[in-house]
């Protein structure tokens, strides 16, 4: 399991913005990052599903397309979501181009990345719970 | 006696002898007569006489006198007493005459005499001149014939040409019969014939050098007169009967380019020679003439300047297609070394592209495979791959760096960033790694350190983070300690980096960051090639090695183009090591847009904004609340909305601050601006807009700035930046983040 700078640097699945965020956690608001990343979650499968059904349509309405991938940009962004944030640009540029293939691509790169990012950050909050039932600390980042 | 009137005569008339006297009178008289005809005839002729009235006077006494003794040819026999006054009367004025002649001839004899002199001193002038003349005439030959025998020579530049030349005017101008030149052979023991006037093809005719007649033409620099017969002048065979013309023979100096000295002119003794001899004809009874001899030796000095023109232009001749050769390779040289280069740029690019792909879908898909359900032992497989793939990409990534490093084309992207901030990311990314191996880590900023600065802060961190992961890298166990302060002028000059002049200036300083570890240490020797690319040490036992050898040499590049420098000092293995390095960066300007500068350091909770009631407005759920927990940190008081309609109804004059998203589709970000300056009319109800937007171009700012926002900031926004934006804010009531 890789410690949080190691997604950083090495995969460059976070970025700063994440680190950030733990920064914000503190005594007053100790479950800040769990609750921030958990409705980014939810966010991110509900625009997913949102972009599965548009672009399944006969006629593709680009411009609702493109609100929902910026919302997810945003959302990426905000939590520090660089590989899902990076997709996001790509998405809009070829939804801008109207190249129906390329987005659906970009649709299941999406997914894997969101699922990638998903997947890593549950584990990390998984052990860190772990450690704090154990008694033990989690050394401040 | 009768009373006649008539004389007597003295004597008696001897008949004899008064005959003779009668004669003689008759012809005196004559002669007395004729003279002056004859003067007066000459004068008349000649042009010059300048004595008339002498002539006159001279011809009166002549006259009178012959008139005396015309008279006295009547007083022979008995004469009348007319005759006898007459004849008195003569001689008295004869005897004036000849008394005023007299007196007058002491004046003009001199005078005279004195003509004849100057005219015998003139005679004497003349004939010096006229042997002045011959000479000069002589002379101005003399000099015709050298002229024209320089030009001659001087005419051409080849060497054979310019000796040939010389003989044949030579030989024309003096009228010889042989003329030969003598050339010292390459061992300079011998003179060897090398050029004669009549003879087509000299045989390779030899003397030797240490003749004593060649020794002694060859001590004076004038011609000098040798026998006939000796070897030198020995030539042709003997025509005629009578004696061999006379031979005269003159040194040539040879010069050489290596004479000339830059200081001194070529001393004698290394000096080459060549001997010229020429022959009169024989039979022909001639002498060597002074001026002849003149010419032979002014001739043979301008052989000498030619000879030596001819060699200078031939060596520079050599030279100029030397260099045309050279310069022929090295353009080749260039042009491939340009096409390497290109080859080299297009095969990273390429490369560039071509390695990342492949490496991408390795580390994404290995990645994916550990998601799923693996064996233990597969596990660990995809994990080594993984582990090595990262490697991979790490490398790939450094090489292009460090190819782009040397070829120059990398550029330090400067901005303005928070150097204090830097320190503390470096530190929380290494934090994790140190804890594990339980090492300690210290971090010290000197406090006159200025937060801000301008750099290239992406590669400042690159640089710094290399360093500290290797210093956390060979460290086992201890501490580690990185201190950064402001260097001075005397500390930055450092006697391992004398080639580093730093120079300290108004808006410049340099960092000085210090990483000193308690790990294995560096031999004193192995120091120099931790720099260099691939050099790996391989003394050192790693557990954790990690790394390609690049890391370093890509620092160096780095810390090189901050016009700094970087060296690490240990005093051996287990007894740590301490890296350092200086560079140069900018201290930021202060101005209207970015507020940076006016911070001040925050190093405390931030009292300032407790209870500051804000608004946030974005419809992103995930943006929303992340913002809120910026400001929920910072103390404030702060409630979300997450449309316009709600946000305009919610607001209120306690609010002091309103950030609203101005990305948002659909909705107006800048009419809810326009609606909110509508709403309060008085500026100090109006709580402040700030917008915050993804968006780095200059239009959205200008659209801000138009509706009448208050500040705007970037996305995505650190905790940093919304202290200082916060602080902005309140103190100068508008913070417009620099785009």
């Amino acid at each position: 399991m890789e410690t949080v700078p190691q997604l950083q640097r090495k995969l460059g699945i976070l970025d700063d913005q994440f680190t950030q965020l733990q920064e914000l956690q503190d005594e007053n608001n100790p479950d800040f990052v769990v609750e921030v990343v958990t409705l980014f979650f939810q966010d991110t499968e509900r625009l997913l599903n949102e972009l599965a059904r548009t672009l399944d349509q006969q006629t593709i309405d680009f411009n609702r397309l493109d609100a929902h991938v910026h919302q997810l940009k945003g959302s990426s962004s905000s939590v520090g979501a660089q590989r899902v944030q990076t997709v996001c640009v790509l998405f809009r540029n070829y939804s801008e181009e109207r190249n129906i293939e390329e987005c659906l691509k970009c649709l299941q790169q999406l997914k894997q990345e969101f699922y990638f990012v998903k997947n890593k950050l549950e584990t990390l909050f998984k052990l860190e719970k772990q450690i704090l039932e154990a008694g033990g600390t989690i050394p401040v980042q | 006696m009768e009373s006649c009137n008539c004389i007597e005569p003295q004597w008696p008339a001897d008949e004899l002898l008064m005959k003779y006297q009668y004669i003689s009178d008759f012809f005196i008289a004559l002669a007395y007569f004729s003279i002056p005809l004859e003067l007066i005839y000459f004068v008349k002729k000649s042009a010059v006489f300048p004595y008339r009235w002498v002539l006159v006077q001279f011809g009166a006494f002549i006259v009178l006198c012959g008139a005396t003794h015309l008279i006295n040819l009547w007083t022979f026999n008995m004469h009348s007493r007319t005759v006898a006054i007459v004849m008195t009367t003569a001689k008295v004025l004869t005897a004036a005459v000849s008394c005023a002649t007299a007196l007058m001839l002491v004046h003009i004899t001199p005078d005279l005499l004195s003509v004849k002199t100057r005219e015998l001193f003139l005679k004497n002038k003349a004939a010096q001149l006229d042997r002045e003349m011959g000479l000069i005439r002589t002379q101005e030959e003399t000099g015709r014939h050298v002229r024209m025998l320089t030009h001659e020579i001087r005419s051409t530049l080849d060497r054979h040409t310019i000796l040939k030349t010389t003989l044949v005017e030579l030989g024309r101008t003096l009228a010889l019969e042989e003329c030969a030149l003598w050339m010292p052979t390459q061992t300079g023991l011998e003179l060897q014939l090398s050029y004669t006037l009549h003879q087509q093809n000299p045989v390779g005719y030899t003397v030797p050098i240490q003749l004593p007649v060649i020794s002694q033409v060859f001590t004076s620099n004038h011609a000098v007169k040798i026998s006939p017969n000796c070897h030198v002048a020995r030539l042709r065979p003997l025509a005629g009967k009578y004696m061999p013309g006379e031979v005269v023979a003159v040194r040539v100096p040879l010069l050489h380019l290596l004479n000339f000295q830059i200081n001194d002119w070529p001393e004698l003794s290394t000096k080459r020679y060549a001997l010229m001899v020429l022959m009169l004809p024989s039979d022909s009874a001639r002498q060597w003439h002074v001026h002849e001899l003149e010419l032979v030796e002014v001739v043979a000095d301008q052989v000498a300047v030619a000879l030596s023109h001819a060699a200078i232009l031939e060596e520079s001749m050599r030279a100029r297609d030397l260099l045309v050769v050279q310069n022929i390779a090295l353009d080749r040289a260039r042009r491939e070394a340009e096409t390497a280069i290109h080859a080299r740029n297009d095969f990273l690019a390429v490369m560039n592209h071509e390695m990342r792909t492949p490496m991408h879908a390795i580390v994404a898909l290995s990645s994916l495979l550990q998601e799923t359900e693996l064996t233990l032992e597969q596990r660990l497989m995809v994990e080594t791959i993984l582990k090595s793939s990262n490697l991979l990409a790490t490398l790939i990534n450094d090489v292009l760096d460090l190819s782009r490093l040397e070829d120059g084309s990398l550029q330090l992207q400067l901005g303005t960033f928070n150097l204090h901030a830097l320190f503390k990311e470096v530190l929380n990314l290494i934090k994790p790694i140190a804890s594990v191996k339980k090492l300690r880590i210290a971090l010290n900023l000197a406090p006159d350190l200025p937060e801000y600065a301008v750099g290239d802060e992406k590669r400042l961190m690159q640089t710094l983070l290399n360093i500290v992961g290797n210093a956390v890298k060979f460290t086992k166990e201890g501490n580690i300690s990185i201190t950064a302060f402001v260097a001075k002028s005397e500390s930055l000059r450092d006697y391992r980096a004398p080639e580093f002049f730093p120079v300290p200036s108004d808006n410049h300083f340099y960092l000085r960051v210090q990483v000193k570890d308690t790990g294995s240490g560096i031999k004193p020797q192995d120091i120099p090639k931790l720099f260099t690319k691939f050099a790996q040490n391989q003394s050192i036992a790693t557990r954790n090695f990690n790394g390609s050898g690049l890391g370093l040499a890509i620092c160096k590049r780095f810390v090189n183009l901050m016009e700094g420098h970087i060296w690490i000092e240990s005093e051996g293995l287990g007894k740590g090591s301490t890296a350092i390095f200086i560079v140069k960066l900018g201290i930021p300007e202060s101005s209207n847009e970015s507020k940076l500068s006016f911070m001040p350091k925050i190093s405390g909770p931030q009292a300032n904004f407790t209870g500051l009631k804000v608004l946030v407005m974005d419809d992103n759920g995930v943006s929303r609340s992340v913002t809120k927990g910026l400001l929920v940190h910072l103390g404030c008081d702060v409630m979300t909305v997450g449309s316009s309609e709600d946000c305009l109804r919610v607001l209120s004059h306690e609010h002091k601050v309103v950030f609203m998203d101005v990305g948002m589709p659909g909705i107006d970000g800048y009419e809810v601006a326009v609606l909110i300056h509508q709403k309060f009319t008085r500026r100090h109800e109006r709580p402040l807009i700030v917008a915050l937007t993804g968006n780095t171009d200059k239009v959205t700012k200008e659209n801000c700035m138009r509706v009448g926002m208050d500040g705007v900031i970037l996305k995505p926004v650190s905790l940093e930046k919304m202290r200082s934006v916060l602080l902005g804010l309140l103190e100068h009531r508008v913070f417009f983040e620099a785009v």
